[in-house]
């Protein structure tokens, strides 16, 4: 008996992100280059990195959602909410450590928000968290009062801006997120759960998980690491912007996901790939980027990257492929 | 006319799907003016049967014939031009379109390229008198009744041309007069040479109803014959089995010594689930649980699990008295549950074996103690040998498993939590012989080890064989509990029968 060895699940995303940078490195023989400015790492691969992190943080929020077969669309507004929070926070002259506190204790607000309707309610994710997105914005709106707020807080602004041992903050931010979600959900028994409810809730509760609690432990996470993606942008600009922080990066995080080989029907849980993912999608931009496109032509040909990327990791390609390659063992 | 082929024969119809055979070999025909009841418990291949007839899924094997010619329904479209139609449970009609539009859904008369509503109108109107309905042609459909919608898809069907109307359980949600109203128009239909085929769990309603019977049991036909001639008893028989086909010999042991109370459940019941009951489960006893389905069987374990939360009743496990508000609560207190679908809820299709073995008692450890990978590996490896589940190894996803090995692991997974009382839904439906005897017997040493067990089968021998009692529900109750001395199959069948008689 002829037998089809099927690939293991990181192989796909995982080449994907190959890909892309191999294509990068073609058309930008420096791509791969590193250089030590003032004690700072600069060239294309840190640059999409840093400009790849509060995506990858909201990825890695999403992440979990998407693995309980729910979604989040309310992040691009929890990090406006969380950027408006910090900045008025700043302005009014609290400290940056205070300023990242009531940030992050708005984005949970938030999250939890969306896990009881959601997980006690039972409303349906999309239809929950579109509250939110929707109503977020107004509430960003509300804290700056309409203004683009801005302070001057230099450990604040570090936040976005500063380096440590030569690696600039949002990428230690980002891998230090991603290294602890890893060993949390892994060195619980949470990974385990999560992917159960993914695969079939009703069972779930029959096992005996605690499916509302972890539902709703899902959905704050997202809360918090969007906030935390709030935090960064916010830093970044040094002021808060309500009508623009976060503004459409809700597909970005779902897209970043699911080139990390989630699967919207649940059960999938990898904060490792979901850094893929988040590399990969950010390498597509600056790539486009760098080739010197016009800006309108950037989002088809991204759209086009995704969708030849997401084709090729088709199930279904790949099944047809495994498929005629029997049959032609078998002839 | 019974020289004249029959409007529609299946011949030696088999479908397998991943695990289980769905239909095996079937026969089925339908002739004109014949209103033919397709009987048999859940997952005995109804639905697949006329999924099969009416284009919905190809068959693997066997011969379709219309008017004894052979023929390839192998969309519904297709089928629906031969003459094959299907109102389905779910009555597949519009509610957001008028009535008119409904009856005259994708043959809507045209004038100059656009709709002609007013011939619409009354086309539709004039089906819809043939089954001597008068409605309001441009209310929207959905204001009306199930009962109402229910004629108006049969109207479509006639109007179409149906030769014949496949009525899958279509008297689940109506009342006695919209039964009869039904009836009548099915009549009618038959009367003018359509084949009728009448799916439904209600008896007495196919004794009103039908010419003759067909009876389809674990995806085979085990029998077809007249109405008439076949006795209520017999029915049941036919459609719950007599159990294995190798004859279970071994004798229970008459000093079967009874345990201390494992867990007894006093009154417990639900408003509009299950009327109250008392159930008692002794150590080193199976008490076995009969009825058809609807009986209220399922509803009562679930009420016993937690699942369900009751309103009234007591529930005492291990001398304790305990409040079970959910699964957790019951599975802390040291009882399991292996539920009758095992797709929709039992495996997690897409993790491993060892992940779904782990899984109870991991989560009766707690998220926060993870059970060590070796501990988890060790656990799965001894119930796959114990349980003779056979795979390769326990990386495989348990969604490739045949039937009987996800139910094997099922059960491993419920012993690996240690608990004191056993609940199994119909552990041994849908699964190969080989499988079925593994079961059995695992289900026998469960009981000699200690465990109280509570078991739901249609498998009546099997019941009578390892239970020490058997309660017998109808009607969403207990209506008998059977002593291990006055126990047999014909004891349980006259029960359930000598009840579904006076519904």
């Amino acid at each position: 008996m002829i037998k089809a060895r099927s690939l293991p699940g990181w192989a796909p995303p995982v080449a994907a992100m190959l890909v892309v940078l191999l294509i990068n490195t073609v058309l930008f023989p420096s791509f791969f280059q590193l250089r030590l400015v003032d004690g700072r790492l600069t060239g294309s691969l840190v640059d999409v990195l840093i400009r790849g992190a509060p995506v990858a943080l909201l990825a890695l929020g999403m992440a979990g959602v998407i693995a309980t077969r729910g979604i989040d669309l309310s992040v691009g507004a929890v990090m406006a909410i969380a950027g408006a929070v910090a900045a008025n926070a700043l302005a009014g002259g609290a400290s940056w450590t205070s300023a990242i506190v009531y940030a992050l204790a708005a984005g949970l607000a938030c999250g939890l928000w969306n896990g009881m309707l959601v997980g006690f309610l039972k409303l349906q994710p999309i239809v929950a968290t579109l509250v939110l997105m929707v109503a977020g914005r107004g509430i960003a709106q509300l804290i700056t009062g309409g203004q683009i707020t801005t302070f001057d807080d230099a450990p604040f602004a570090a936040l976005a801006g500063g380096t440590l041992l030569t690696i600039p903050a949002p990428i230690l931010i980002v891998a230090t997120i991603a290294v602890l979600l890893t060993l949390l959900v892994r060195s619980t028994a949470l990974g385990l759960m999560v992917e159960a409810i993914g695969v079939n809730p009703r069972a779930a509760e029959l096992v005996g998980i605690n499916t509302r609690s972890i539902v709703v432990a899902v959905y704050a996470l997202s809360g918090v690491t969007a906030a935390l993606a709030g935090i960064i942008a916010t830093a970044d600009i040094k002021g808060a912007d309500a009508n623009n922080a976060g503004l459409w990066l809700e597909p970005d995080a779902i897209l970043v996901v699911v080139l990390g080989g989630g699967s919207l029907l649940g059960g999938r849980l990898s904060y490792g790939l979901t850094i893929v993912g988040a590399i990969t999608l950010q390498a597509i931009k600056t790539g486009i980027l760098l080739a010197g496109f016009p800006p309108q032509m950037g989002l088809i040909l991204m759209a086009v990257m995704v969708s030849i990327l997401l084709v090729v990791q088709a199930p279904a390609l790949q099944q047809w492929l495994q498929h005629r390659a029997l049959r032609r063992a078998a002839s | 006319m019974s020289d004249a082929p029959p409007l529609l024969e299946a011949r030696g119809i088999t479908k397998a799907y991943p695990g289980t055979v769905a239909l095996d070999d079937v026969n089925f025909a339908v002739r004109a003016g014949e209103i033919h009841a397709l009987m048999g418990e859940n997952g005995a291949g109804k639905s697949t049967l006329i999924k099969i007839l009416t284009g919905a899924v190809r068959r693997d094997f066997g011969a379709i014939l219309i008017d004894g010619r052979p023929a390839e329904p192998d969309s519904t479209p297709r089928a629906q031009q031969a003459g094959i139609w299907a109102v389905h449970q779910e009555v597949m009609v519009l509610p957001n379109l008028s009535v008119a539009e409904n009856v005259m859904l994708g043959c809507q008369p045209r004038r100059f390229g656009l709709v002609d509503r007013r011939k619409t109108r009354r086309l539709a109107n004039q089906a819809l008198a043939e089954l001597g309905l008068s409605l309001d042609m441009d209310r929207e459909l959905g204001s009306f009744p199930v009962a109402i919608r229910q004629l108006v898809a049969i109207a479509r069907a006639v109007r179409a041309n149906a030769r014949v109307l496949v009525l899958d359980e279509p008297t689940a949600s109506l009342d006695a007069p919209e039964v009869e109203r039904l009836f009548d128009v099915v009549r009618a239909l038959a009367s003018r040479g359509t084949g009728i085929v009448f799916i439904t769990h209600f008896l007495d309603q196919v004794y009103a109803l039908s010419d003759r019977i067909t009876v389809l049991r674990n995806g085979k036909a085990v029998g077809s014959s007249r109405t008439q001639e076949l006795p209520q008893v017999d029915l049941i028989h036919m459609m719950i089995g007599k159990g294995l086909e190798q004859a279970i010999e071994r004798e229970r042991p008459a000093n079967a010594k009874k345990g201390n109370v494992a867990a007894s459940f006093v009154g417990l019941g639900k408003t509009g689930l299950v009327e109250p009951f008392d159930i008692t489960l002794h150590a080193g006893e199976a008490v076995g649980a009969a009825g058809l389905l609807g009986s209220g069987r399922t509803e009562t374990a679930m009420l016993m699990f937690g699942a369900e939360r009751a309103d009234t009743g007591s529930v005492e496990i291990d001398g304790k008295p305990r409040r079970l508000r959910s699964p957790r609560d019951a599975i802390r207190a040291g009882l399991a549950f292996s539920p009758e679908d095992r797709k929709a809820d039992g495996i997690f299709g897409d993790l491993s074996i060892r992940d779904n073995i782990a899984i109870v008692l991991q989560s009766k450890r707690g998220w926060a103690r993870k059970l060590s990978r070796r501990k988890q590996q060790r656990l799965a490896d001894e119930y796959i040998a114990r349980l003779n589940v056979k795979t390769p190894d326990a990386d495989k996803p348990i969604g490739q498993l045949s039937g009987g090995n996800q139910q094997k692991a099922l059960l491993a997974r419920w012993l690996a939590s240690d608990p004191k009382v056993l609940i199994l839904d119909e552990p041994t439906r849908g699964i190969d012989v080989g499988a079925h005897a593994d079961i059995v017997k695992a289900i026998e040493e469960l009981r000699d080890s200690g465990l109280a067990l509570y078991v739901i089968s249609s498998e009546l021998e099997e019941l009578v064989a390892y239970s020490e009692r058997v309660s017998v529900m109808r009607d969403r109750r207990q209506v008998a509990l059977l002593e291990r001395d006055e126990l047999s199959v014909d004891r349980i069948v006259a029960a359930i029968a000598a009840s579904s008689g006076d519904r």
